[in-house]
């Protein structure tokens, strides 16, 4: 008997390649390697900030703060390439101790309070927008050497297709967090946690440590994103990616992870940011379809989403008390 | 009388130093004027301004009591007001365009409670839907374009006055005081809250939850649709892009600043309302005193940290072994106890 647990993932799967038929249907065009180059790198930023997202998820949390934190991650790197001298790597290096270390002050603060995460990242989104603000109220241009060479790296795929370097950086972070999910103590104390706190702390998790250790991963996928996010538009800017926090959970949800916590699958997320880039490039195709039409879809494949599983979740609660009765 | 001013007085402090704050920068800020029928000033203007998130906020209010969250509200205030502008736009009048526009909320609201009392979906998911697909339905509405219109009597709503008074400001002051009567007047508050606290309980007292939880979140809608009213009104025009975008973080914000807890239960209506003033005070006060404007998320983020260390369960408990340790055998405050 195949795990229910995996029914949203394939689900998730199928929907896509069903996508990905029709739109071949439509547009045979789009099945080249130069849509699929494009489609790696448009959502780059997002596949990354999906994925600590999608840990946040797993165990039960929110993270409010994200897209907030890529403004300011651009801001950062904008500012500092601009007023000293520092090589962008280093740079690079001191943003993501600085979001790492702000998530991890999430994490902390949403343990020792005991309050919800939905209120506490909710401030930490004030308070990353407002020190992206208090940096430059302006766009600021990235005219760096450095900068230049990363944004014209890429692999050239058959059929002229470019894998950029973004696109590459954020395939590996995938690949990272179904490591660190599926295949590490941290990634099962993570899971413990979604599925019920008191129970988490019974078996053993230590859960101060792994809250603190969630926001500071998600807060350290930010940071990453960000530099992806400046890369990928060679500037920074304290007003980019409002809002990019709930892309991020719908792409979780649609990914086939459960909100409360305790079930889902990294990969789905990857699907999740796909298949909501397809949709995007589909409208582009067609050229008639109107851009407010991707909110209307993305939003009915949640409420598909979100619906599927609660009829699977009872399901199972059907088939266990069946069982026991 | 004075226990419910007892209850207040956090909130009613914190308005106070920010409003004696901002004078000291800005010494006309208490200062009053009739002008043309009218009255105008600082403390007008905030009264006005922080309409549409009081608004909310008294929806909020009641959604989050029965340990909800409607993120959709904001897009709610989108859609209503791209429904009223289209009304008159089609020369449906003043009592059309209204109507049309407070159903929309109503039917928003219908959406959003069924998917929770009935489907059973988390709150914050539910209400996730109606956010992201909400702009692109409002975007239908007005055909991806800022719909503009010229109609005196529905501009009343944004910029008239009644008895001197902005409209904005009296609609909320209205509404809130009919919700905080209906809810304490009636056993209908108590009601929300016992939902809050344990909806299976309160089910199985003979409450009918699914029924008022669906109500609750149509109060919601409707209270979007009047922020939305009032801000189409007031630009005389429905953008829906940006009408009401964020507004629902504020509007949470307004409760918990409020002192109400995100996981249900107890609930206030007034201290929300004094929430969403704090926050209109603070955003036009920084403005008036001079301050550049960068500084404005900082102090709220400053601000729902501290609240955030007060409200907090664990802190509480802290404080009253504290308290306990130091022999002083007064009750606790008025800080709820969420028990896990």
């Amino acid at each position: 008997m195949t795990n229910p647990r995996l029914l949203p993932l394939f689900a998730t799967i199928a929907i896509f390649l069903v996508a990905c038929v029709i739109c071949y249907i439509q547009f045979p065009f789009m099945a080249s390697t130069r849509v699929l180059g494009n489609l790696l790198t448009d959502n780059a930023y997002l596949g990354i900030v999906a994925v600590g997202m999608t840990i946040v998820i797993l165990s039960g949390g929110i993270d409010l703060s994200v897209g907030s934190v890529i403004a300011f991650s651009g801001v950062f790197i904008a500012v500092l390439l601009r007023d000293t001298n520092l090589h962008p790597m280093i740079v690079f290096a001191l943003l993501l101790i600085v979001t790492t270390a702000f998530g991890a002050a999430m994490g902390g603060l949403i343990h020792v309070l005991a309050m919800p995460a939905f209120i506490v990242t909710l401030a930490g989104m004030f308070l990353a927008r407002g020190a992206a603000y208090m940096l430059t109220i302006d766009s600021v241009p990235i005219d760096d050497p450095f900068f230049e060479m990363l944004q014209k790296a890429y692999y050239l795929m058959p059929g002229k297709g470019r894998l950029t370097l973004i696109g590459v950086v954020m395939l590996i972070t995938v690949l990272v967090g179904m490591i660190v999910a599926h295949r590490t103590r941290f990634g099962a104390s993570v899971f413990a946690i979604g599925g019920g706190e008191q129970t988490a702390k019974l078996m053993g998790v230590k859960v101060a440590q792994t809250t603190v250790g969630i926001y500071a991963f998600s807060g350290f996928m930010a940071g990453l994103s960000g530099i992806v996010f400046s890369i990928y538009t060679g500037s920074g800017y304290p007003l980019a990616t409002v809002g990019t926090e709930l892309t991020a959970i719908a792409a979780v949800v649609i990914g086939g992870a459960i909100l409360s916590g305790g079930a889902g699958y990294v990969f789905g997320t990857l699907i999740g940011v796909l298949t909501m880039g397809l949709i995007q490039t589909y409208i582009v195709f067609d050229g008639s379809l109107s851009s407010w039409w991707t909110k209307i879809v993305i939003g009915a494949l949640l409420l598909l989403f979100i619906v599927l599983q609660k009829g699977l979740l009872r399901l199972s609660v059907a088939r266990l008390s069946g069982g026991t009765a | 009388m004075r226990r419910s001013l007892t209850a207040l007085a956090p909130q009613l402090i914190t308005l106070a130093a920010l409003v004696a704050l901002v004078s000291v920068f800005f010494p006309g800020f208490v200062e009053i004027r009739l002008i043309d029928g009218r009255m105008v000033g600082p403390i007008i203007d905030i009264l006005k301004r922080g309409a549409p998130v009081a608004l909310l906020a008294i929806g909020m209010t009641l959604v989050i009591a029965t340990r909800g969250i409607d993120l959709s509200v904001g897009t709610v205030m989108a859609i209503c007001g791209a429904v009223a502008a289209w009304s008159i736009d089609k020369g449906l009048g003043l009592g059309g365009a209204v109507a049309l526009a407070i159903a929309a909320g109503l039917v928003a609201g219908l959406w959003n409670g069924t998917l929770v009392a009935i489907i059973g979906i988390q709150p914050i998911v539910a209400t996730l839907i109606l956010m992201t697909a909400g702009r692109g339905i409002a975007q239908l509405i007005t055909e991806g374009r800022i719909l503009t219109f010229t109609h005196d009597g529905f501009s009343w709503f944004g910029s008239g006055t009644f008895l001197t008074v902005p409209v904005p400001a009296v609609i909320w002051v209205v509404t809130g005081i009919t919700v905080a009567l209906l809810m304490r007047r009636t056993a209908l508050g108590l009601l929300v809250e016992s939902i809050g606290i344990n909806r299976r309980a309160s089910a199985l007292a003979g409450i009918n939850a699914t029924v008022l939880l669906i109500a609750v979140y149509m109060a919601s809608g409707l209270c979007a649709a009047l922020a939305g009213i009032i801000t189409a009104a007031d630009i005389r025009g429905a953008d829906a892009n940006n009408a009401g975008l964020w507004l629902e973080l504020d509007a949470i914000l307004a409760v918990v600043i409020g002192g109400n807890s995100l996981l249900g239960g107890r609930f206030s209506v007034a201290a929300s309302l004094l929430g969403a003033m704090i926050i209109q005070t603070i955003d036009t006060g920084i403005l008036l005193a001079g301050f550049p404007s960068e500084y404005n998320l900082v102090i709220k983020a400053a601000l729902v940290l501290v609240i955030l260390v007060l409200q907090s369960p664990r802190m509480a408990a802290e404080w009253t072994t504290w308290r306990a340790a130091r022999r002083e055998p007064k009750p606790a405050g008025r800080v709820q106890e969420d028990a896990q």
